[in-house]
């Protein structure tokens, strides 16, 4: 994945940030850009590898984590990423049903190999569709 | 012509809040495009419906991106090592979402300061839509500063 210096420019306008770190020649990336990769750079062999079975119409998003090791990546760099599945248990829901959950981790590394990143995700899947709060 | 501020940041300092909206359907759409996120139930009213939704909805992450454009704003963009988010209520078209944080800890380390804060994203309805954590290592030997320059 190249880090792209106009998608951190379009990103942080749709986050609504002006902050000048992520303007000019050589741009930072905002904390939670790395959510393009899977969109944007991920390929479908790598999806289903990585498939965590749960149903997409009952799955809810419950917790997101970015880890940087330094200083986070920049426009120009060039990134390898991986995912994999780092737990999966189930919880007894407090209106009944049984709730899966799934944490899957994206590990980041630059052209030397060297750990930059990591996004962390939590999914967790109902016993029936989810409903508005 | 820039201006350098510079000063301690000490456990229990607050963030000014920020205010983010309200958020119409082209805001979420921005961050849809902008993500890669089109997964229709956040662009496509009947498709939310047919879902069982009253509607679109916006996309946990996009909440997730404006409390780390606040976050960012108050401690450096480049200064972050962690942000942690827990999804807690959608977010809906129309809604106004004010953004809060707090230092928990700072520790020195690395020929700097190591800085934990608790961030929070509430909607007009006082219900958190989002709350976190987040990791920021600031530059400096003895007490963390923030230093913020404006140009």
């Amino acid at each position: 994945m190249p880090v792209e210096r106009g998608k951190i420019r379009e990103f942080a306008k749709a986050t609504m940030s002006d902050n000048q770190a992520y303007q000019g020649a050589n741009p930072v990336i905002p904390p939670t850009f790395l959510t393009t990769a899977g969109f944007f750079w991920q390929t479908a062999e790598s999806k289903e590898a990585g498939a965590h079975g749960l149903d997409p119409k009952r799955t809810l998003h419950a917790e997101q984590e970015y880890i940087f090791h330094g200083e986070p990546p920049r426009a120009g760099d060039e990134l390898t990423a991986q995912a994999r599945i780092l737990d999966r248990y189930t919880k007894e829901g407090r209106r009944g049903g049984t709730l899966t959950f799934v944490e899957t981790v994206v590990e980041f590394r630059d052209k030397t190999g060297r750990l930059v990143a990591e996004q962390r995700s939590t999914g967790v899947q109902t016993s029936h569709a989810p409903k508005e709060a | 012509m820039t201006t350098t501020e510079t000063r301690a940041v000490t456990v229990g300092d607050k963030a000014t809040e920020h205010t983010f909206g309200p958020l119409t359907i082209t805001d979420i759409v921005r961050y849809a495009g902008a993500s890669g996120d089109m997964n229709p139930l956040h662009h496509d009213e009947a498709a939310a419906k047919a879902a069982g939704f009253a509607g679109i909805f916006s996309i946990g992450m996009f909440q997730a991106g404006l409390l780390a454009t606040f976050a960012a704003n108050w401690l450096g963009a480049e200064n972050v090592r962690r942000f942690t988010t827990r999804f807690k209520e959608q977010v809906w078209p129309g809604d106004t979402l004010t953004c809060t944080g707090e230092v928990t800890d700072v520790h020195a380390g690395d020929g700097g300061s190591t800085v934990e804060i608790t961030l929070t994203c509430t909607r007009q309805t006082g219900g958190v839509a989002i709350d976190g954590s987040a990791e920021f290592w600031l530059p400096g030997p003895e007490t963390a500063e923030i230093v913020r320059s404006y140009t």
